[in-house]
């Protein structure tokens, strides 16, 4: 008999509905495994054991009657972007201090009226800036992950690492991610699990901490995309609080899963070998292809001219509205504040002291973009690249039903193999960052361990709001793949 | 005849462009759900989202959009029905985002034009550039303490229409009738209450001089946030005067942001073009570009009220006032309705020259607005009417009327109660003639001698008898008759 942390989210929700287990029981186990895990791991800033307690109590009374939402009784944890009413909230930043929102995102309200569990707000790099998570003013998250022949400590990629190191170490059962550039995909695929990046609109930005308001966007994170799934129903919909979000019905995307892949045609974009990846990646790449061919998939060669040119965009169109979005961070309504004799003086004091270093270089990168003289040189010609990387996704999907590629160009890195230039740190999102630009969706499942036995993952990009089809895709890879590792540290197992 | 200011050099001719900032009449701000109201507790009409808090969004008031395109048709101006909003970053404690979203590189109005009119008699068309919506800032404190300053957000996302001028105007005369003729049609179209005292019109004014006969223009200062028409004008002419001064002393003017003081009468300079700020417009991410439809366009225009030069020119037309009449009675809206009420059914050119006088003159001296005046339009009209009847004359009219501006009576009450009917038996008026006459015979004679002018006495006379009652007519014919016996 397997232990209670073995459940997925999908068996835990069908064991609470049969009475099989209680919320309580699985809400305890899992406080646990944070209580006796993430002294190490890190990936909880702020833990509500007490509060999630409470809602399992409450679901427990729920599922007695017969009643209770999709989510009833599931112990999730929540990316610490997302505001929660009364919770703390931070964005892994000192400049938000002890701010505790009187709000609840549309997100994390939609997964509460569902009847979901929170257990507390989960570490990321600092605003979201960040693929290793080693940004935070909490601290690093460390990867549950272990290379075979080292004890070193392994990034879980960013910005979302908390979520993805909860997820994949069975502190919690799922959580929420955002994805700007790739920041659920890329700690999705170092950590061994599945998350989906949503069509941007789908999920609704009102009351999550803005990163780049044109690119951001919420999606969940859990051990298989049958819970991703589950997830993303209860996250998604039409919210009037938020001009962006997009008034399309919400599928039951659960359901999506038994599609199969039976002449789906799929393509592989060309200009996505890029240079110095790792040969066991394009391995896996070609392994992908063959998972997807043996279920009856038709593999397409594709071209999208533009990718090349997509890191260097999407680091101008993101800053420059990382740059605008932060200036609210001004020590003058909320958060930190240190006093200064003039307004200018307390600005300066409250964000020198506020905001880490990779924070400031964001900003100082998106003011100078924007600035007179330059603003037509980058801010609009990134605008005009963006479009045209649009239409390479556009033109490809006439063509093909979703698009198969690696989700980072490596696997996870050791803390202290940390490029110590910046822009190196920035290529983890070379394959993540086209969909984010174009809008379109895109997921990541783990598809197999690399030679130090350390998780890869697969991308999978589709046409805008058809998840179906993509969840459908990597389901088919997920059966093919069987990945059914477990990281080095995870609950159930004396670590 | 053009307006000039003499220098040591000779002649100069003044450029002068308005941008206006109008608050726009709505129940809620243009990107939140807050009270739009003036006043107020501070910080009482605020939201999450007026207050910059993590994860807020705004999200359009469609109502102010509405307002916008209004004031567009009632500036005959191009809609365009693709707009959309920018981001106006800079800091400042009463911004709480540390960025205005406002409407850069496209406005929501397009080129329109504004026709005033001038002492002279003249009319002059004032181009306008665009006019676009953006929201407002809180407002800063800074006399409560001695050490800090406090932020009131009640005004924080507030809607501002920025309606900008061309360079068109060429004089302080033309800059207050300019802005006099925007609020009027505000008002009318209901946009913007104009009331420049709480704020909620201001304008900001580009100022410049040059040589008559120069085609370029020259160096501009920027005067920022007057709140007066009167500091409109002002402000103009002292800011003027010390450019050309500039010039003549062989220097140069230099393109700043500057304050005018009107306690001193003069400008100030308040930052230079090197510390101006580098705003960093780019499109607002978080909301859609804005597009409307041409037949809700179309919808809007149909349900607009009569706008001013409509109003005008019916008026002339349909009640044969003059062009100055028209004017006076159409600069409200309320004055032009209480006009049309008591003019129809009364001699409209008699009832025009009532309101513009005695009618006027009892406001002024109660101090009320014609929102309560004492008389109604229908007890001005029964007024009116007893004067056409030849129930009353002139003289005792405007008695009458000060009686029911004093005591809210009926026109004809004060009549029947005064006992003010005139007389027009002409057999009264005779013997009261006779009486007059024979009472003077040596003023009779003198008159019959030639001196023309004592047929004003007698009639003088004759009325002050009758008590103001007599018929001016039947007197004037009667007197005639019994003179030349």
């Amino acid at each position: 008999m397997s232990g209670i942390h073995d459940f997925t989210l999908a068996s835990a929700r069908d064991a609470l509905k049969a009475r099989k287990i209680s919320a309580v029981e699985l809400t305890n186990a899992h406080i646990d495994a944070i209580e006796r895990l993430d002294g190490q791991l890190n990936s909880f800033i702020t833990r509500t054991p007490d509060q999630a307690r409470k809602a399992a109590k409450a679901s427990d009374e729920a599922l007695a009657k017969g009643e209770g939402g999709s989510l009833c009784g599931i112990p999730l944890g929540i990316k610490d972007l997302f505001c929660t009413n009364g919770v703390r909230t931070t964005a892994a930043s000192k400049i938000l201090g002890n701010f505790v929102p009187p709000y609840e995102s549309t997100v994390t309200a939609n997964l509460l009226k569902d009847g979901a569990v929170f257990l507390g707000k989960l570490n990321l790099d600092e605003f979201a800036m960040g693929s290793a998570n080693l940004t935070s003013a909490f601290g690093p998250v460390e990867n549950p992950w272990k290379r075979k022949d080292s004890d070193a400590k392994l990034v879980p990629g960013g910005s979302s690492g908390g979520s993805a190191a909860a997820v994949a170490a069975g502190l919690v059962l799922g959580a929420t991610g955002t994805d700007t550039g790739g920041s659920i995909r890329q700690p999705a695929a170092f950590t061994g699990i599945a998350g989906i990046k949503p069509t941007y609109g789908r999920c609704s930005r009102f009351g999550t901490i803005a990163f780049a308001s044109s690119l951001d966007q919420a999606g969940p994170m859990a051990r298989n995309l049958q819970d991703c799934a589950i997830l993303l129903e209860s996250m998604a919909g039409f919210d009037p609080r938020d001009s962006t979000s997009v008034d399309t019905p919400v599928p039951h995307y659960e359901a999506a899963l038994k599609r199969g892949v039976k002449g789906l045609r799929v393509g592989i974009p060309k200009e996505y070998h890029v240079e110095g990846m790792p040969a066991e990646i394009e391995a896996l790449w070609q392994q992908g292809m063959t998972w997807l061919r043996d279920a009856g998939a038709e593999i397409v060669e594709v071209s999208l001219p533009h990718t090349k040119y997509g890191l260097p965009t999407y680091y101008i169109a993101a800053l420059a509205e990382a740059s605008s979005n932060l200036a609210r961070y001004d020590g003058v309504r909320f958060g930190e504040r240190v006093s200064a004799p003039t307004l200018d003086g307390l600005y300066e004091a409250s964000r020198a002291a506020g905001f880490g270093d990779e924070v400031k270089r964001r900003i100082l990168i998106g003011t100078h973009v924007l600035s007179s003289g330059y603003y037509d040189a980058y801010y609009l010609r990134a605008q005009k690249v963006r479009t045209l990387i649009q239409q390479d996704f556009l033109k490809a999907f006439e063509n093909v039903d979703v698009l198969l590629t690696p989700t980072a160009p490596s696997s996870a890195f050791a803390q202290d193999e940390k490029p110590s230039d910046p822009v190196q740190m920035y290529l983890n999102d070379v394959f993540t960052v086209p969909a984010s630009m174009a809008g379109v969706p895109a997921l990541s499942v783990p598809a197999g361990l690399d030679a130090r036995g350390v998780p890869l993952g697969l991308q999978l990009i589709g046409k805008f709001f058809d998840e179906e089809t993509l969840i459908a895709a990597g389901h088919a890879i997920e059966q093919a793949a069987a990945f059914h590792h477990r990281p080095t540290i995870h609950a159930g197992v004396s670590a | 005849m053009s307006y000039r200011i003499t220098g040591s050099t000779g002649e100069w001719e003044i450029v002068v462009g308005l941008e206006v900032h109008a608050q726009v009449v709505s129940e809620a701000k243009l990107f939140s759900g807050a009270s739009a109201e003036y006043g107020g507790e501070p910080n009482t009409h605020v939201s999450l989202v007026d207050a910059g808090f993590p994860g807020m969004l705004p999200v359009l008031n469609r109502e102010c959009v509405a307002q916008a395109v209004r004031t567009g048709l009632g500036l005959e101006a191009e809609i365009n029905l693709f707009s959309r909003f920018d981001r106006k970053n800079y800091f400042y404690a009463d911004l709480p985002t540390g960025y205005q979203i406002s409407q850069f590189a496209h406005p929501i109005i397009g080129k329109g034009k504004v026709l005033v009119d001038l002492a002279d008699g003249s009319t002059r068309e004032i181009g306008v550039t665009r006019l676009h919506l953006e929201q407002d800032a809180g407002k800063s404190i800074h006399d409560q303490d001695p050490t800090r300053s406090f932020i009131d957000l009640n005004r924080a996302g507030v809607a501002l229409m920025e309606i900008v001028s061309e360079p068109d105007i060429r004089s302080p005369e033309e800059a207050g009738a300019y802005l006099r003729k925007l609020r009027q049609i505000l008002r009318y179209i209901g946009t913007c209450d104009g009331n420049m005292e709480e704020g909620s019109m201001r304008a900001d004014v580009n100022v410049s001089v040059r040589k008559p006969g120069e085609t370029e223009y020259r160096t501009r200062c920027e005067i920022k946030n007057v709140n007066s028409i009167r500091f409109v004008m002002m402000a103009i002419e002292v800011e003027a005067q010390r450019q050309i001064e500039v010039w003549e002393a062989g220097g140069t003017v230099d393109q700043e942001t500057r304050l005018f003081d009107h306690v001193r009468g003069e400008t100030r300079s308040l930052r230079s073009k090197e510390d101006a700020h580098d705003y960093r417009y780019f499109p607002d991410p978080d909301l859609l570009p804005l597009v409307i439809e041409q037949a809700w366009v179309d919808e809007l225009k149909a349900a607009l009220p009569e706008l001013p030069e409509a109003k005008r020119a019916r008026l002339e037309q349909e009640y044969g006032v003059s062009r100055y009449e028209s004017s006076v009675l159409c600069v409200e809206q309320a004055i032009a309705d209480f006009y049309e009420t008591v003019a129809r059914g009364a001699d409209a050119r008699l009832a025009a020259n009532w309101m513009l006088g005695d009618f006027f003159a009892a406001l002024n001296r109660t101090g009320r607005s014609i929102e309560n005046s004492p008389v109604s339009a229908e007890g001005l009209r029964e007024l009116l009417g007893l004067i056409s009847n030849s129930t009353i004359n002139g003289k005792i009219a405007k008695e009458v009327l000060e009686d029911m501006v004093e005591t809210g009576d009926s026109a004809s009450a004060i009549v029947e109660r005064k006992g003010l009917r005139q007389v027009t038996d002409t057999g009264a008026i005779e013997s009261a003639i006779r009486e007059i006459l024979a009472a003077n015979s040596d003023k009779v004679e003198e008159y019959k001698g030639g001196k023309d002018k004592l047929f004003g006495f007698f009639v003088g006379q004759t009325m002050k008898a009758m008590k103001g009652k007599g018929n001016p007519a039947l007197v004037n014919e009667t007197l005639k008759k019994l003179l030349s016996e």
